[in-house]
């Protein structure tokens, strides 16, 4: 066996990232499910629905950050983190702001 | 636990593989920056579609019409498990010395990979066949079948990244560069299940809670 070449710490290591991922894919089908469950149950309102489902899938988010992507808030990741988040804004700042001028260009025309 | 050996964000290589560690930061910090360049485009084709499904639907159907949960849900969890297969392939290129380990994993992630992209193509054909919901009949459609597809796109291509990557794992083995290369390809699958997870919430859970 290949794995019995390896120093005790790593198989350490093995073992806490392998724990990592499958930490990562439970959360990720807990908010899965909870996300389409709530929309095929079909018990609250359209908005505060879309509320609910967009707050899972930020937190969805996070955890494919987190768990998959290895995001964290380690001092040395900080450049990545800087980047993201600064992505973050710009995507906001696009999405948000063409949805401003779109939906307020389609009020006027009415 | 030393700061060298996490020097760069995504699964890290072995300190023994120290040869591999040289420029590998500037290579991964790199793609990182065309990741997010990546998201951007994502976001502004977001940001068409909720526009267009709200206003743009003329005489064609509403997203609450057209999209049903069952096929959405289904794609949902090969994605996933796709994601976490490719990271078992990724503690093996870490932690194994066997090929085949490493390769197995990627075969296993390629082919839920291939059946998204399937059911994702039966998706549109049944659309455009049975409901009569070609792109070119509201702007809805359009926007849908453009986000969606971009997203379609960036799949096939992994899809045949992690092909040519196979064939040099068998025929290069275990080198750096294309240790590296898994490691690139591993942050692009991750990051197109984050987007997979805006999809399935802002087109199919948005249209049918509607």
């Amino acid at each position: 066996m290949s794995e019995n070449d390896l120093p005790e710490s790593e198989l350490e290591g093995r073992k806490t990232e392998r724990r990592h991922y499958v930490v990562g894919i439970f959360w990720a089908l807990l908010l899965t499910l909870a996300a389409f469950a709530l929309v095929a149950a079909d018990t609250l309102p359209p908005n505060p629905a879309r509320i609910a489902v967009s707050i899972l899938a930020l937190m969805q988010i996070v955890v494919h950050f987190r768990y998959f992507l290895h995001i964290d808030l380690k001092q040395s990741h900080r450049d990545d983190l800087h980047l993201i988040l600064f992505t973050a804004l710009i995507v906001f700042l696009m999405a948000a702001g063409t949805l401003w001028i779109l939906f307020n260009l389609h009020g006027r025309m009415l | 636990m030393s700061a060298a050996r996490y020097s760069y964000v995504g699964l890290n290589l072995r300190e023994q593989d120290a040869q591999a560690e040289h420029g590998a930061q500037t290579l991964i910090f790199g793609f990182w920056i065309f990741l997010m360049a990546d998201l951007v485009v994502f976001a502004l084709l977001f940001a068409t579609y909720a526009a267009m499904s709200v206003h743009g639907v003329a005489d064609g159907p509403a997203p609450a019409e057209l999209f049903s949960l069952k096929m959405p849900f289904i794609e949902t969890l090969v994605l996933l498990l796709s994601s976490f297969t490719f990271g078992m392939a990724s503690l093996a290129l870490k932690y194994s010395a066997k090929r085949s380990s490493l390769a197995a994993w990627l075969l296993v992630t390629g082919v839920l990979g291939a059946v998204f992209v399937a059911m994702e193509i039966s998706d549109f054909a049944t659309y455009i066949s049975e409901d009569q919901a070609p792109p070119q009949r509201s702007g809805f459609l359009s926007a849908y079948y453009l986000l969606v597809g971009t997203h379609g796109v960036h799949v096939v291509s992994g899809l045949a990244w992690l092909l040519v990557l196979l064939v040099q794992l068998a025929v290069l083995g275990r080198v750096r560069e294309v240790k590296l290369r898994l490691l690139r390809l591993a942050l692009f699958w991750h990051m197109l299940d984050v987007v997979w997870v805006c999809i399935f919430t802002f087109v199919y859970l948005f249209g049918a809670s509607a």
